[in-house]
């Protein structure tokens, strides 16, 4: 059944490198940006709020889309990062991976900003009396205590990258091997006669991997409440 | 010594608060909404006074005219709350150890035991706060404060959140702590038979003003309630 052709594990293979990079390059922003949500009042904070769900809202092809205005090589980003950074988004697998991370950005940073909105600010000033300056406050009471809300974050970003279609195809397209993602390829396989055994063969792994995904969620999420918070 | 001269507008109530406390516990008394949790909150350093100074011994941790205002964590007052506010992520061992960590202080085991004996927390040492009982809580937040080597501890009404039996289960060690450890304290409280205990001067609030100060002889008239 599971008998994979090297072609299909290199696209599951990939899946999971693009989600994973996606997911973790996400992260610290999840948390700036979750944080600065729920602590801080500025000018254009609901502007800020609403860029970061945008992409939940917009067709994924038109974030895609956007991005490759942006971020393709000869676009204003896109060459700047290059010309810098050696950075290069276009048609590699890393714009996969920016493309995962921004339509997986909005269903990280809610978990984290209500996390966050919900810890007792009081056991922060307990924690500054006792002499931590306020980053450690930061990292030694306020990250752990939102544990549960970055997990959940960041299993749903991690989901969403995984499964991402429209703005992936849209930006960096469907190539073998760089670009072409498990549900990039299902499509391509579901475009030519007599690829419907291979499309189901991946269709089960992306079922299976989806539920892994799930259920260590679950699990981690459970033993970090369990341990903050009791049964 | 501390020495206190602040003011501070709070909505409708009016904080204009000055006294000394010279070492042995001093207490602040006086009936809820006098301003005392505020007062002390501004002497830790989480509540800004809108004019005025406070001062531990030689050190100026606050003056409006002369911008000073030492942030909490650098001011080393240790400060038990009334909710105790242990950190519900860390065993009680590593609440203990919080203040000292965060100072990069060496751990010194002596203290550590003497502190854990002092208030009989030893056999707690590897729990989790939320399996405590309210006094045990309340005894490692006291024990939490002392390990940061703290120049002066504020307690703020310690035991309002306690049943009258766990009351009289945590007086004793305040009492000890008195005695013993040699730290100026100032101990906020509503009532007068607890205050009658554990405090050496006593400061009367009222409605955000000192209303009298001195011995425990101000007690005299306060109600009585039923703590022992």
């Amino acid at each position: 059944m599971l008998d994979l052709t090297p072609a299909e594990w290199t696209a599951v293979e990939l899946s999971l490198r693009i989600a994973v990079v996606a997911t973790a390059c996400a992260l610290p922003f999840g948390i700036a940006i979750g944080w600065l949500l729920a602590r801080t009042n500025f000018w254009g904070k609901s502007v800020l709020d609403g860029l970061v769900f945008l992409p939940l809202v917009m067709p994924p092809v038109v974030t895609g889309y956007l991005l490759l205005i942006w971020f393709g090589r000869k676009a204003p980003i896109g060459a700047f990062l290059d010309n810098h950074f050696g950075i290069v988004f276009s048609f590699r697998w890393t714009g996969a991976a920016l493309a995962c991370g921004v339509m997986g950005f909005p269903l990280m940073v809610r978990p984290i900003r209500l996390a966050l909105e919900a810890i007792d600010r009081k056991l922060e000033d307990a924690a500054s009396t006792l002499g931590a300056n306020r980053l450690w406050v930061f990292v030694s009471v306020t990250l752990p205590l939102a544990l549960p809300g970055i997990i959940a974050g960041v299993v749903l970003c991690f989901a969403r990258a995984l499964g991402e279609f429209g703005a992936t195809i849209t930006f960096v397209s469907n190539i073998p091997g760089e670009t072409q993602t498990v549900s990039a390829l299902i499509y391509t396989l579901t475009q030519v006669p007599g690829g419907d055994a291979a499309a189901g063969r991946l269709v089960l792994i992306a079922i299976a991997l989806a539920f892994a995904a799930l259920v260590a969620s679950e699990w981690l999420a459970r033993r970090a409440t369990i341990r903050f918070h009791g049964e | 010594m501390l020495a206190v001269d602040v003011e501070k507008q709070l909505g409708a109530l009016r904080i204009s608060v000055r006294f000394d406390a010279v070492g042995g516990v001093t207490a602040l008394f006086g009936p809820s909404g006098a301003g005392k949790t505020s007062v002390v909150n501004m002497i830790a350093g989480l509540l800004t006074p809108d004019r005025g100074s406070i001062a531990v011994d030689d050190t100026v941790l606050f003056d409006a005219a002369r911008g000073i205002d030492v942030p909490p964590h650098r001011r080393r007052i240790g400060y038990v709350f009334q909710e105790g506010r242990l950190f519900p992520h860390l065993s009680v061992r590593q609440n203990l150890d919080y203040g000292r960590r965060m100072s990069g202080r060496p751990r010194g085991a002596a203290e550590f035991e003497r502190i854990a004996a002092l208030l009989d927390i030893g056999h707690l040492l590897e729990r989790r706060p939320r399996m405590l009982s309210g006094g045990e809580r309340q005894r490692v937040a006291v024990g939490r404060a002392l390990l940061m080597g703290p120049r002066l501890l504020l307690l703020d009404e310690p035991l309002a959140s306690l049943d009258a039996a766990h009351k009289r289960e945590i007086l004793p060690y305040l009492v000890r702590l008195r005695d013993d450890a040699g730290i100026p304290m100032v101990y906020v409280s509503h009532t007068a038979a607890e205050v009658r205990r554990i405090a050496t001067t006593v400061v009367r609030l009222d409605a955000g003003r000192v209303v009298a100060a001195g011995g425990l002889e101000l007690l005299k008239d306060a109600d009585v309630d039923g703590l022992d």
